[in-house]
Order: C-alpha cells, then sequence, then structure tokens
C-alpha cells in the first residue's frame, strides 16, 4: 500500500470508530455524564462541604480533575475493548484482517477510535463540572500531554483486553476488577498523604496515581509526585503495551485460526 | 507462467494437533472458473482461510498472482476479494456504509468509492436498502452484500464460499448470471458449494479435497468423461404390475408403481432400454439422472 492509502485506511477505522459510538450515545456518553453529575453532586458538594480543604482548595475542585481523568480512562477502554470485541464476535474484523491494511494501522486506528470518545466524554465531563466549580488550568501543557497520552494508555489496554476475551463477561472483568479499584484507589478522591506510609508506598505501584496527580498538577498545580516522572512512567506503560498489542495482532491470537 | 493462485505442499496443523492439509497442492488459471468440492470438514475453508490470512498455515508455498504471501501478503491481498460462507459484517452498519468502509481498508477514497459501491448495490439489487440496518436484509440479500462488498476493491480473484447456500432458486440463478458475467470480463472465480449440479455447470476446471488431500484435479469435462455408470430413472405411461427384466440392465420398479430405475454403464445404449421396454408394450413418458454426474463422481472418491 502507499503512504496515501494506508492513510485512507486509518481515517477509515477512526471515522468507523467514531460513528460507532456517536451512534450509540445513550450508551457512550449519556451515562457518564450522569455519574460525573451525581459524583460532582453528592462527593463535591454535599459530601465535600463538610470535608474542608484538601491540598490547599475546595474538596469539589480537588476531586474535579481527578473525577475527569476517571471518566477519560473508563471511557477510552471501555470504547476499544467493547469495539473490537464485538468485532471479533461478529466475525466482522475479517474485513480488516483480509484487507491489505497493516496491523501497526487497525492498532493505531482502534486506538485513536477510544482516545477520541475518551477526550470528548472528558470535555463533556469538564463542561459539567463548571456548573459546580470553577476551573483555572495552572499548566495546559502538561494537561493536553497527560490526558492524551493517559487515554492512549487505556486504550491500548482496552485492546489487549479484547484480543484476550473470549465473551462480554472477559471485557468487564478487567474494568470491574481492575480498572475501578485502582482508579478509586488512584488518589482520585484524596490525597495520598492522608495514608499512613505504608500504603502511601503501596500506593506508588498503582499507575493511575501518576496519571490523576499528573493530570491535576496541569489543572491546579498541585501533585502528590513529581510530574516528569510521572509522563516517563505513561510513555513506558504506552511503550510496553503498543508493542505486546502488535505482537498479539501479528500473531493473530485470538484472530486468526 | 503465472497462475492466478498457486499452492503447493500446503499444510495446516492445528493446535490440537488435527492436521486439516496434509500438503496440497493447487494451481488455478488466470480467468478460470474453478470448483474446489469437498465434504464437510476436507480442508476447503481451510485453504481459503490461509489464501485471505484467516487462517495460519504450518508450512508450504501460496502465491497469487505471482505474489508469494510469505514475502508480500499486502500485496497478494489486493488481488483478492472474498465472500465466506458465514455473514461477517456489521449487522448495525448500513450496506453502503459497509461496503464504503471496506473500500477504506484497500486504501480507496471515498469519492471513488462512493459511485462503485452505487453500482455494486444497484447490480446486485440492493440499492434500494442501502440505508437500512443490515440485519433488516433477508438472507438472499445478505449473501449479495457480501459480494459487493468483495468486489469494491475490483479484485483479480473472486472467491465464493459456499455462496447460495439458504439462496432461494430464482435469487441463486440471477446470482450466477452475474458471476459468469463478472468471469466473461477476465475475474477468476474459485467456487465451493455443496450444489454439484452448480459447479457442473458453471466451473471449467475442478479439485475434490478429502481429509487434507486433493483427490483430483482437472477439467470438468474430463472428470465427467470418468463416470463408468449412470442411473436414469424412467417414468412410464402406465402403471406397472411386476418386475421388468431388460437382459444385460440392472432394472428396478420404483415404489410409485410407474417409474423404473436402470443402471447403465460406459459402451451400452439408452436405445436398447427404449426398444425393450417397447416390446413389453410400455412407453416413457419422461427420464432423468438419478442424480447429478458430478455427484456420483463426486461420492466415488470421497467415500471411506
Amino acid at each position: 500500500m502507499t503512504n496515501i492509502q494506508i492513510m485512507v485506511a486509518f481515517l477509515t477505522i477512526v471515522r468507523r470508530e467514531i460513528r460507532r459510538f456517536m451512534r450509540i450515545w445513550p450508551q457512550t456518553l449519556l451515562p457518564p455524564a450522569i455519574t460525573m453529575t451525581l459524583y460532582f453532586a453528592i462527593f463535591g458538594n454535599l459530601i465535600g462541604s463538610r470535608i474542608g480543604e484538601m491540598g490547599g482548595f475546595s474538596y469539589m475542585e480537588y476531586i474535579v480533575p481527578g473525577l475527569i481523568m476517571m471518566s477519560i480512562i473508563t471511557n477510552s477502554y471501555a470504547n476499544v475493548s467493547a469495539s473490537f470485541y464485538s468485532a471479533k464476535f461478529q466475525h466482522n474484523v475479517q474485513e480488516l484482517l483480509v484487507s491489505p491494511t497493516p496491523n501497526w494501522i487497525i492498532l493505531m486506528g482502534y486506538v485513536v477510535g477510544g482516545v477520541t470518545r475518551g477526550l470528548f466524554v472528558g470535555f463533556i465531563v469538564t463542561l459539567l463540572s463548571l456548573f459546580f466549580t470553577k476551573m483555572n488550568l495552572e499548566n495546559i501543557f502538561i494537561t493536553v500531554i497527560v490526558v492524551f497520552l493517559t487515554a492512549v494508555l487505556f486504550s491500548l489496554g482496552g485492546f489487549v483486553n479484547a484480543v484476550y476475551a473470549k465473551s462480554f463477561d472477559d471485557i468487564s472483568i478487567i474494568p470491574t476488577f481492575v480498572l475501578v479499584p485502582l482508579t478509586y484507589l488512584g488518589g482520585v478522591f484524596y490525597s495520598i498523604d492522608l495514608l499512613p506510609s505504608f500504603w502511601q508506598n503501596m500506593t506508588l505501584l498503582n499507575p493511575v496515581l501518576y496519571m490523576v496527580n499528573a493530570f491535576r498538577y496541569g489543572v491546579l498545580g498541585v501533585s502528590d509526585i513529581n510530574v516528569g516522572y510521572a509522563i516517563v512512567i505513561i510513555l513506558a506503560f504506552i511503550l510496553v503495551l503498543f508493542v505486546y498489542a502488535l505482537r498479539l495482532l501479528n500473531r493473530g491470537h485470538g484472530i486468526r485460526s | 507462467m503465472t497462475y492466478a493462485i498457486e499452492i503447493s505442499d500446503l499444510k495446516k496443523r492445528y493446535d490440537n494437533g488435527f492436521e486439516a492439509l496434509k500438503g496440497v497442492d493447487l494451481k488455478v488459471e488466470k480467468g478460470d472458473f474453478f470448483a474446489l468440492l469437498g465434504p464437510n470438514g476436507a480442508g476447503k475453508s481451510t485453504t481459503i482461510g490461509i489464501l485471505c490470512s484467516l487462517v495460519n498455515k504450518s508450512e508450504g508455498k501460496v502465491s497469487i498472482f505471482g505474489v508469494d504471501i510469505d514475502k508480500n501478503f499486502a500485496g497478494a491481498k489486493q488481488f483478492l476479494g472474498v465472500v465466506p460462507q458465514e455473514f461477517n459484517f456489521n449487522v448495525f452498519e448500513t450496506p453502503f456504509n459497509i461496503i464504503v468502509t471496506q473500500a477504506g481498508f484497500y486504501g480507496i477514497p471515498y469519492d471513488i468509492a462512493a459511485p462503485r459501491a452505487e453500482k455494486y448495490l444497484k447490480q446486485l439489487g440492493l440499492w434500494e436498502k442501502r440505508n437500512n440496518p443490515s440485519m433488516q436484509l433477508s438472507g438472499g440479500m445478505k449473501r449479495r452484500l457480501m459480494i459487493a462488498r468483495a468486489l469494491i476493491h475490483e479484485p483479480q480473484v473472486l472467491i465464493l464460499d459456499e455462496p447460495t447456500a439458504g439462496v432461494d432458486i430464482e435469487l441463486r440463478r440471477s446470482m450466477w448470471e452475474f458471476i459468469k458475467e463478472l468471469n466473461d470480463n477476465g475475474t477468476t472465480i474459485i467456487l465451493t458449494t455443496h450444489y454439484l449440479e452448480e459447479a457442473e455447470q458453471l466451473c471449467r476446471n475442478i479439485a475434490i479435497i478429502n481429509k487434507g488431500e486433493i483427490v483430483e484435479n482437472t477439467s470438468v469435462k474430463s472428470l465427467l468423461k470418468t463416470l463408468n455408470q449412470e442411473t436414469f430413472i424412467l417414468d412410464l405411461a402406465t402403471n406397472i404390475a411386476g418386475d421388468i427384466v431388460i437382459e444385460g440392465y440392472k432394472v428396478a420398479r420404483l415404489a410409485d408403481g410407474h417409474s423404473i430405475e436402470v443402471e447403465i454403464s460406459k459402451g451400452q445404449s439408452i436405445n436398447d432400454i427404449f426398444v425393450a421396454l417397447n416390446e413389453q408394450g410400455l412407453q416413457v413418458q419422461s427420464m432423468r439422472n438419478k442424480s447429478n454426474r458430478l455427484e456420483e463422481l463426486f461420492v466415488k472418491l470421497t467415500k471411506g
């Protein structure tokens, strides 16, 4: 394929992915908007007003970046895992496999689809948060970089999950038993300074902590960890997952006999 | 000479140890209308799966229009269009989107893909349904949609894996008219089917695969010549009271009371039967083959 043909194939996958999540917006865009509004209202407004300040900010201001990041993480992951597994389930993944589209373009197409949904939902949640609190971006560059890289990382995670999945249950197990606990324990709702030192050290093993804190640094200018270090960690995870996912595709794991 | 498809010593062993292909050799000439026949589980779909990269081969060489799939699979895939046995499109998408999206996977931009999609959807009688979700299409329409999708990049070789399974007679005929026209215009067609009369009528060359091995690979004409015996059913004008005996022929009376089954070997003449029946005062109203001629050979070659 020529470079132009490869670009056409890539954009075709991205367009199809965006069309998919826009078509089923009551399943993809509406639920995070409702859930996050409830988080803002209950944890931010009702309970948050009794908690007082955290890291020098009102509790609502403190949790907003974490909640935006949480919606980006879950939606970029869910988009790719659901879309690729459905393509396997309906066998329409074969449309791509019989075509000359290179595997790395297939992977990139799905990832960009996941990133787009993650960012779209993140934008919706950010707009909703403005009804509850003000937001000043301390460092727009860090904010954009961290949001984008996090969406890429979890889209790749969703892809690997979908490749291994043999049933629809398999694409909900990881989000339920791994992703949600890691996100909740990754400093979305609290600063790790509140934890005893043993649990503080344990929390440092949680990759989500670095994303939430790096994003919080971009928005509020405060973080529990070093932001440069956080970005390096995210990039390292992306590299490892990209190579791994591409290897699975090249071997045809779960998609070729 | 460059073949449309050239397969040599192709083997496939699945992880559970099952050997689906045991060294298949096959050549399909450019422009051919070729049938790959075999009983269920013989290795037809595995062979096709390897050609279109849905199955990883264990050993052997495969070239499509001279392009070795081990060296340039992406290049080889450009020549190939595949209509699989199972429906494999997103049922929530519309036919138009399915086809234009498939074109995109081949690097064909929308402004070229859209008029082509219109052409094939119209030719295959699906234009009116272009914006309906595909799940609303009938079985025959879904098959035709897969043909349109396989043609969108205008491949040199079109592989049809059981394309008429579950399709009514009228639709099947119109589908074959369309495929024959494609073949007349130079597209190589490779067909697998369980309807052997289709293969006999349409295909020039044939390969029969059984238990992972090619047991016959020749022209349909030469294969039919090897048929040593044919069985005919003769419908008589009147009911027959007892058994009919015709010297030198095996004759059996059928349960309906007015038909007989006669086996005629190579060198024998059907005229002898008419004469003998006439002498016994019996008139033949109509006559037909008991089974398709190719079917008889197929059963012979694949039994046991």
